[in-house]
């Protein structure tokens, strides 16, 4: 039997100081048990000699010292796995809230995952075909990547992870595929949202969602990524399926992980934001990856919007020197309809040299990408002279470059919610725009490829 | 003083040393053989009492390791990239940092000199950075012949992988553990290169470790002792007479990753005062694909003044001279742009519109380099010193063309002038002298167009 604490001295924000206890260690999970008999969790986050600091995950409200008893369990927060997980819901703390039965797990993992040694992993190259032009020929993503989207409150970032999750595949067949969502203060509309689009594909019989909605505790945001990640491990690792993580919104995570800090009255760094969001964010998105000898991967793709659409915020900052990449948003185009409004210039994959080319895309693939991103930022740039000292500012050739870069906005970058280009298409289309420029002025792309592609004059 | 030789890898051969402090007179010694590294292969008797030497010994990784003398790095460290040993160029023994927000391009950079640099060791610091970073190194070396000896990269270099998941403390350890081996192997006799990614990561861990300590924080929550720390770090580098009397060299290249890419931010401020070189990467040009995105305008080398004399004597007096009219060239070209920016170019007479022109070619065949191309990765400095000398011919005949009359188009309209704006991709490191062809029909076309002008 374990002992029952009623030392509770003192209760700040999500926090309690439990004194005079023995045996207990650093990130142990405790039992909050009310007088009603109601049961809260925590979780110890630093020993003092014999006190210890608890964060309550369900939050302290109507919790009174004297009136709660604490037992510690001599485990940290754990998750319960079995194959059964995958189709159903949990929350934040891991329970399953979707009305069915309880999982009956065939082991129980640390939420925490341990750090992979970089000689077990293997490196990430398999190109996974999104249909998302901007993403699959310029911003390449591939297996067992962390690619972030950064986007702000009311962009469209929710309807284009769901178009990814729906659509992405890799171009070979027969693999086991699988989401796991994570939810993080995101509304009720918007976990809906989610919750329809998987249902609707069907692909809700293949995902593992975890939930933790804008009104449910702040504290327990901080587990919820953990436990959506050891449950893509066990599914990846363990049975060899390939997992799509989105968690969103990691703005949320951030702002709850502030909450702590602040009321443990830690030093802050920038924004208010404690010194070790690094470390903290790092300990989520290294988990993505490839481990030699398993046959599955996890692929990233974190949410989140950037408060104020600023980038060089502590959070998107801290997240772009993790990930690997990250694909922007654009309030601009979005205003002007353009959907997916994916700011090309910004945006960048930094495995996509890896996942490309002869034998996984095309041959022409980097040369077109190079050109396509070239010539899109030359358009721009001779728009906003034009701008500055009108159109006649302008030469014939810049005049091209600005048709092309509209062009390349409305065909390129624009394309339909439900509509799934492969990545022939999608090459085909930036052929068709690259047809726009002289072939002369295509100095990215190898000789021999513009024989082959380029489009002759009478089309 | 070395006592024993073992050949740790093809490339490398240990010179298993006297720790320092230990001196006397060599009372035992085991005959040649195998031993394990903790088998004791000789005995020194000195006013320390006996000592037994084994193929090890243990040093404090805190603490600087001892030399003779400290000397001025005065040769060049090739790194084979562009950018950097023609303009803002290392010398042996010297120290580098190398800031830029994320996604700038510091680690390419980092692995590129990994690879390319002429040091013998190379010690690379994951310190703080992805998991996958060090798996790339772990996969891609091994494969990668070094073009100096022929054997697999993976034969000269260490790899200290701290990812950022990993724990706090080794972190910041990370950073002692990787200086002192390339101590160590400078004290065997070598030219050690050390490579940090990132610098930054080692303050934030020792910021957290402070704060954990509850020591009073200075400047945006760091210790008071950063600057000192730092200092320490940089210290470490340098071109020395080992205490056997050998040269060797640890030179340090650390990249700073500011928050928000601000460089006001302590860690880049602290490090430009204890390092002589600058490499900063500006997000402008890393948004343009400008690969290195090493900003002529902002990056200094302390170096360029003592390294005239290396450059002569490797058959290339020209260097300074050259580097010094590019360099006043971009300068000409920066206060030309401004006024581009307010009036457009088409105000520019042609006379100085070529300097733009130039410089162009200069930012496009010269300065940037793709460190995932097999022509283009590396760079030796007969080719670099080549490739500029035409940018330069390229000038100087586009000018006394455009004095005669042609217009830039003309000059830009010339099929030589395509090619040079290939040329890096094209002109492979073993037919450099394809360079020299590419400056002959630079003439001859030039001369046509001069004399077709003159005609008129
Ligand atoms: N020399 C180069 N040639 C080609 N591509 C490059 C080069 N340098 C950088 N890149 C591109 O830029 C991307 C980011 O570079 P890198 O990973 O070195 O950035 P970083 O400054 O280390 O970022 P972080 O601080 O987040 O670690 C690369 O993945 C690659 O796509
Ligand atoms: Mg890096």
């Amino acid at each position: 039997m374990r002992k029952e604490y009623l030392t509770v001295e003192n209760i700040v924000g999500p926090l309690m100081l439990v004194q005079e206890v023995s045996g207990v260690s650093f990130a142990e999970i405790a039992e909050i048990i009310l007088p009603d008999g109601g049961i809260r969790h925590g979780q110890v986050l630093e020993i003092n000699e014999d006190k210890a600091l608890v964060q309550v995950f369900e939050g302290t409200s109507g919790l009174t010292p004297g009136e709660v008893r604490v037992k510690f369990l001599g485990k940290g927060l754990q998750l319960g796995l079995s194959r059964d997980i995958v189709g159903r819901m949990f929350n934040g703390f891991g329970r399953v809230i979707d009305g069915g039965p309880p999982i009956i797990p065939e082991k129980y993992s640390d939420v925490n995952g341990v750090p992979i040694n970089p000689e077990a992993r293997d490196y990430p190259n398999e190109f996974i075909q999104t249909g998302i032009s901007t993403i699959d020929v310029l911003n390449t993503l591939v297996r067992g990547q962390k690619l972030p989207i950064f986007s702000g409150s009311g962009l469209p970032h929710s309807r284009l992870a769901a178009q990814i999750a729906r659509q992405a595949k890799v171009l070979k067949t027969g693999e086991q595929f699988a989401v796991v969502f994570a939810a993080m203060g995101i509304t009720f509309e918007e976990a809906q949202f989610f919750m329809n689009e998987f249902e609707k594909t069907g692909a809700l019989e293949r995902a593992v969602l975890f939930i933790n909605l804008a009104n449910d505790p702040p504290i327990e945001r901080i587990a919820v990524p953990r436990m959506a990640l050891t449950a893509a491990e066990y599914l990846a690792y363990e049975l060899g399926m390939h997992i799509l993580v989105i968690l969103t919104d990691m703005t949320n995570y951030c702002e709850a992980l502030r909450e702590i800090s602040a009321a443990r009255k830690e030093v802050p760094s920038r924004r208010g934001y404690p010194g070790y969001l690094y470390t903290d964010l790092s300990m989520i998105y290294e988990r993505a990856g490839r481990i030699k000898g398993k046959s599955g991967s996890i692929t990233q793709m974190p949410i989140l919007t950037m408060p104020e659409d600023d980038k060089t915020h502590p959070i998107p900052d801290l997240t772009g020197y993790i990930t690997e990449g990250q694909i922007l948003l654009s309030r601009m185009l979005h205003n002007e309809g353009i959907y997916p409004p994916v700011d090309v210039l910004p945006s960048l994959s930094r495995l996509k040299d890896k996942g490309i080319g002869k034998g996984k895309t095309r041959e022409d693939h980097a040369g077109v990408m190079n050109q396509l991103y070239a010539a899109y930022a030359k358009g721009k740039a001779a728009k906003e002279i034009a701008v500055v000292l009108g159109e006649s500012a302008l030469t014939p050739l810049d005049i091209m470059y600005v048709k092309f870069s509209e062009q390349f906005e409305k065909e390129f970058i624009g394309q339909g919610e439900g509509e799934n280009r492969d990545i022939i298409a999608s090459l085909t289309i930036g052929w068709k725009l690259l047809g726009m420029l002289p072939a002369t002025e295509l100095k990215r792309v190898k000789q021999e490829f513009i024989d082959e592609y380029y489009p002759s004059k009478q089309l | 003083m070395s006592i024993a030789v073992v050949q740790e890898t093809l490339t490398i051969e240990h010179r298993v040393l006297v720790p320092p402090g230990i001196s006397g007179t060599v009372t035992a010694v085991s005959p040649e053989g195998e031993y394990r590294v903790e088998d004791t292969i000789a005995v020194v008797s000195g006013e320390q009492g006996e000592t037994r030497l084994s193929l090890f010994h243990r040093w404090p990784v805190r603490k600087g390791r001892p030399y003779r003398s400290k000397a001025l790095p005065n040769s060049l460290l090739i790194t084979g990239q562009r950018v950097i040993d023609t303009l803002f160029p290392i010398a042996k023994g010297g120290s580098v940092a190398v800031p830029g927000g994320f996604g700038t391009g510091k680690t390419i950079l980092q692995h590129a000199l990994a690879k390319w640099c002429d040091a013998q060791v190379i010690i690379f610091i994951g310190c703080g950075e992805r998991g996958n970073e060090m798996t790339d190194v772990l996969t891609e070396f091994p494969r990668i012949v070094d073009p100096r000896t022929g054997r697999p990269l993976m034969e000269r270099t260490i790899m200290i992988a701290n990812t950022s998941n990993m724990p706090v403390a080794a972190r910041e350890a990370s950073i002692y553990t990787g200086i002192t081996m390339a101590e160590y192997y400078r004290d065997m006799g070598y030219h050690v290169a050390v490579m940090a990614d990132s610098t930054s990561r080692w303050a934030e861990a020792l910021r957290e470790l402070s704060g954990r300590m509850e020591e009073l924080p200075a400047d945006e929550g760091f210790p008071s002792y950063l600057p000192t720390r730092l200092a320490e770090f940089y210290e470490r580098a340098g071109m020395v007479e080992t205490l056997g009397g050998r040269e060797g060299s640890v030179s340090v290249i650390g990249s700073v990753s500011p928050p928000g890419g601000d460089f006001s931010e302590p860690v880049t401020q602290h490090s430009r005062r204890f390092v002589r070189g600058l490499w900063v990467l500006d997000r402008q040009l890393a948004n343009a694909r400008h690969y290195p995105a090493v900003s002529w305008l902002e990056s200094y080398s302390e170096y360029v003044e003592d390294l005239g004399q290396w450059w002569e004597s490797k058959g290339f007096p020209e260097w300074k001279s050259l580097r010094g009219e590019i360099m006043g060239l971009l300068q000409q070209e920066n206060r030309l742009q401004q006024v581009v920016k307010l009036v457009g170019p088409d105000v520019l007479p042609d006379s100085q519109r070529i300097v733009l022109e130039t410089c162009a070619l200069f930012k496009n065949a010269f300065l940037q380099q793709d460190s995932f191309s097999p022509v283009d990765m590396f760079c030796p400095l007969e080719k670099q010193v080549k490739m500029l000398k035409l940018i330069l011919l390229f000038h100087e005949r586009g000018r006394r063309a455009i004095q005669k009359g042609a217009t830039l188009v003309a000059v830009r309209g010339l099929t030589i002038c395509r090619e040079l704006m290939r040329m890096r991709q094209t002109v492979k490191n073993d037919e450099i002298e394809k360079l020299d062809r590419m400056a002959a029909e630079l003439d001859r076309s030039m001369n046509e167009l001069e004399a077709r002008y003159e005609r008129r």
